[in-house]
């Protein structure tokens, strides 16, 4: 196959970006989207020009260090699939595709498609874990968890923190992902005692970092590449309201 | 140099307890006073840190990636290994530690596994107290399967996404404290010299990845939680920025490198499609639960698999192995699926691949089942190959996957440079010449949350370090140094691309010291890896600046430390006449062609000490000793 694409180029932060065309030559059905980047950028390094920066690293679909928005869809147009899974035989011969960044105001540019996803590690440390130190816990079946709890808590928990939802909706909300994190431990008898206190403060730390609020579009859900619910959503609003009214703390 | 261990004597079962009782304890107000430097925040690094800082430590965390998160230790599948023994079916500490050494072919230092089996049970507790979604039966208790190399069900799984669960239950733990101001973070930083001040490790100097700033930390110690150095074969199952350069700088340092010779070649991946690949992609083992192995009995059988009788079909693990079937250890099965191929009895379209056949187990439980069991491998297979497992079998082929070879360390982790400890993957202790499926999750999260905050404080309590920070001589040498490197890198102004460079140098390692090894080829190696690496330093290019995010330059820096570590892995290949686990020379087998050991003469960790790149390093030998596990030729049928 041979494709045009149109990339998002930005030499820093503070620097303008526009979108520069490449022409990708022979690319094989079998490549992911990324090696085809690989491809471009071996063909740009020889040519003595700077390669396109993106990130990535598993390269499986887990690590959630590759973004991309893939003609207008964050992580392209399959569904459920992360842009290292995505395969070029998604597309045709003669295709056009436009390659831009995650944008949010919360994932500042660091150059060309990569950007700092920072905000969400910030958000984490505001409440997205158990308070228990190591050499603390109690014994392993202590605590019986039914079978379908812990599935639908491991649902929420496959989130891989890519940014796909907060990219994907107008408001740049990260709605689905604080929701993903507060329903994992919501539902779990580990995240008690914590409840109502994470969800206020993982709350409070999105907005902060300068994230939307969500406005029921459903976007995030659409572009997440595991395919997180909005119910988690749901479930994290009715967290946070009965924190608001009934805390304790 | 005399390497000591440092194992402490007295009966097996006894040895931690009275070391943790014989350790000095650093006083809880005295702890803030010291600084510690972890590099790597996978498993090891990450509940390291986490559980230092708990104790009331400084912590520096350092990682590559945009955030700890990320690090490879994520994509860990199948799960983690404990004695809990839960089904009953006969498990125990002893068994584990047992099953480990023999797994690892008699190759490991006893009182080391001894210890990871001791804590094992442990860890379970702890990540289920993080709130970690293991699987579950519908009583409530925690569910368990079986995996290779082991005949009881030990293994506690999230899914098919084990790694993601403990990563992010450590990675929320070691957030904790980030928030809680006791860890600082930096992310995006790739450690490229370690700082030896007075015989000490004392430091790092790191490439801050997006200024190209470089940046120097001082500490009281230094742990190195980096992974290992599969991606010196290039295509591998590890990510894309794993890279030995953290190990490596410290090995010309002064720290002895381990066993580089052991690396893992795990059975079930993803077959290559193209010269275009950047990588392999692995599933789980505890495929072979259910998945069925097999080729055809006829060389060059082309039909399509469903049309295939089942008499005219080799199951040849079951054949071979009975007793453990589908399961044996990995080394074996990636061993024999060379052998069928080999045969000329491989299948797809470029013969280089052996089915993993699920329709049996599909008729068994049913689709379904089989779904809520595997469903996101094959998803993830599907994605790939464009072909859909639940019609058509599994085509699978061996990848080089983990590195049992490491950092040399004793029993508290420590490095032979005081003051520099090595965690997780990136140490050689644990597994010997094969590691067993879902006991590097185990490992990793050993080291970290059980071993270090006992071993670190002794060693802390022990040693007078002198006051240094970063603006001391020794830090600014070596931030000198990487500035040259780095200089050196971008003047070369060559013809070829790191990748070119690294692809090449990964068919020499895959074609001569891949699966089978053998002296004629290995030597031809160690001159080509030579011939390659002086064309490297004459013919690289590397674009653009170091005052920017540049990862053609990182990539550089990487490829050239795996042309100088590439060669010492060669060499301990070649130095080592025996077959053991994941080393396998074709010189030394036995009539049924597995691996023959040499207990008389190779029973010792090889420990390599550096003298120049190019130079022949010198052997320091660990003897192994075995006194509770009975030195047996390994039998898997």
């Amino acid at each position: 196959m041979n494709l045009t694409l149109k990339v998002w180029r930005q030499k820093g932060p503070n620097d303008a970006g526009k979108l520069v065309e490449y022409s990708a030559q022979g690319v094989s059905p079998d490549m992911s989207f990324l090696e085809m980047l690989d491809v471009v950028n071996e063909g740009l390094i020889k040519k003595g020009e700077d390669a396109i920066a993106f990130d990535s690293d598993c390269r499986e679909g887990i690590c959630g260090m590759c973004s991309l928005v893939i003609n207008g869809q964050p992580h392209g147009p399959e569904l459920g699939t992360a842009t290292c899974q995505l395969h070029m035989r998604t597309f045709s011969d003669g295709d056009t595709i436009v390659v831009e960044p995650f944008r949010a105001r919360a994932f500042p540019p660091v150059k060309d498609l990569a950007v700092d996803r920072s905000a969400f590690d910030r958000i984490m440390q505001a409440g997205g874990y158990v308070s228990v130190n190591t050499g603390n816990a109690p014994e392993a079946n202590a605590n019986l968890i039914s079978h379908h709890v812990a599935e639908k808590a491991m649902d929420a928990a496959a989130c891989i923190g890519c940014g796909a939802c907060v990219a994907a909706c107008p408001n740049a909300s990260a709605m689905l992902f604080v929701a993903a994190k507060v329903s994992q431990y919501a539902l779990l008898p580990q995240g008690q005692p914590e409840r109502t206190r994470r969800a206020l403060k993982m709350r409070e730390a999105m907005d902060d970092e300068g994230f939307g609020n969500c406005s029921n579009e459903y976007a995030c859900e659409a572009a997440c590449p595991k395919e997180i619910k909005v119910s988690n959503i749901a479930r994290f609003n009715r967290e946070h309201l009965k924190a608001s009214v009934c805390s304790e703390e | 140099m005399i390497l000591d261990s440092k194992v402490p004597d007295g009966p097996i079962e006894k040895k931690w307890d009275k070391h943790k009782f014989e350790t000095k304890l650093v006083n809880p107000a005295n702890k803030r006073k010291y600084d510690v430097l972890v590099v790597g925040t996978g498993l090891a690094g990450a509940s390291a840190a986490a559980s230092l800082a708990e104790l009331g430590y400084n912590v520096k965390v350092f990682c590559i990636q945009d955030s700890p998160r990320r690090a490879h230790s994520i994509a860990a599948q199948g799960g983690i290994n404990a004695a809990k023994n839960y089904p009953n079916d006969g498990d125990s500490v002893w068994r584990l530690f047992y099953d480990t050494v023999k797994g690892g072919d008699f190759r490991a230092r006893e009182a080391n596994v001894y210890r990871l089996a001791q804590v094992s049970a442990s860890i379970i507790d702890q990540c289920v107290a993080q709130g970690v979604p293991f699987a579950r039966e519908y009583g409530g208790t925690l569910s368990n399967r079986s995996f290779g190399g082991a005949q009881v069900s030990r293994t506690f799984y999230a899914r098919g996404q084990t790694g993601q669960q403990l990563l992010l239950g450590a990675y929320s733990a070691l957030m904790r404290q980030v928030g809680q101001g006791t860890v600082s973070m930096y992310p995006r930083r790739e450690m490229l010299e370690l700082v030896v001040e007075n015989g000490a490790a004392r430091g790092i100097v790191c490439r801050n990845l997006v200024t190209g700033e470089v940046e120097s930390y001082a500490g009281h110690a230094v742990l190195l939680c980096t992974g290992g150095y599969g991606n010196v074969f290039y295509l591998s199952t590890n990510a894309a920025s794993c890279n030995v350069s953290a190990t490596w700088r410290a090995h010309k340092h002064g720290a002895l490198f381990a066993n580089p010779c052991y690396t893992q070649i795990h059975p079930t991946c993803i077959p290559v499609s193209g010269d275009h690949q950047s990588k392999l992609t692995l599933m789980s083992e505890s495929l072979r639960n259910d998945g069925r192995v097999w080729v055809p009995k006829k060389k060059g059988d082309k039909r399509s698999p469903e049309t295939i009788p089942e008499a005219e079909r080799d199951y040849y693990l079951e054949r071979k192995y009975p007793s453990f079937g589908n399961l044996v250890p990995r080394d074996v099965a990636s061993r024999n699926a060379k052998s069928m191929i080999d045969e000329g009895k491989g299948v797809g379209e470029t013969g280089l691949s052996v089915y993993l056949d699920f329709s049996e187990a599909i008729k068994r439980l049913g689709a379904e089942k089989i779904k809520e069991k595997y469903g996101n491998l094959f998803d993830m297979y599907h994605h790939i190959t464009d072909e859909d497992p639940y019609k058509v079998p599994m085509r699978i082929y061996p990848a080089v996957h983990y590195a049992m070879g490491g950092l040399w360390v004793d029993y508290n982790l420590m490095t032979t440079i005081p003051g520099l400890f090595c965690l997780g993957e990136a140490n050689f202790s644990d597994h010997g010449a094969n590691r067993l499926g879902a006991s590097a999750l185990m490992q990793g999260l050993a080291d970290g949350y059980f071993v270090i905050p006992y071993t670190l404080g002794g060693y802390l309590t022990s040693t007078k370090l002198p006051k240094t920070d970063a603006s001391s001589p020794a830090f600014k040498d070596m931030e000198k140094a990487v500035a040259e490197r780095t200089k050196k890198l971008l003047c070369v102004n060559g013809k070829r691309t790191p990748s070119d460079f690294h692809k090449e140098l990964g068919k020499i390692m895959w074609d001569k010291c891949g699966m089978a090894r053998n002296e004629n080829e290995l030597k031809e190696a160690i001159s080509k890896i030579a011939a390659l690496r002086e064309q490297f330093w004459k013919d690289v290019k590397v674009t653009a600046s170091n005052e920017e995010f540049n990862q053609t330059l990182e990539r550089a820096g990487r490829v050239a430390d795996y042309l100088e570590f590439g060669e010492l892995l060669v060499r301990d290949a070649l130095h080592r006449k025996e077959s053991c686990g994941g080393h396998f020379r074709e010189e030394y087998q036995t009539p049924d062609g597995e691996a023959k050991r040499d207990d008389a003469n190779f029973s010792y960790a090889a420990a390599w000490e550096f003298k120049g790149v190019g130079q022949e390093p010198v052997l320091h030998k660990e003897p192994l000793t075995f006194e509770n596990v009975h030195l047996a030729e390994r039998n898997y049928a």
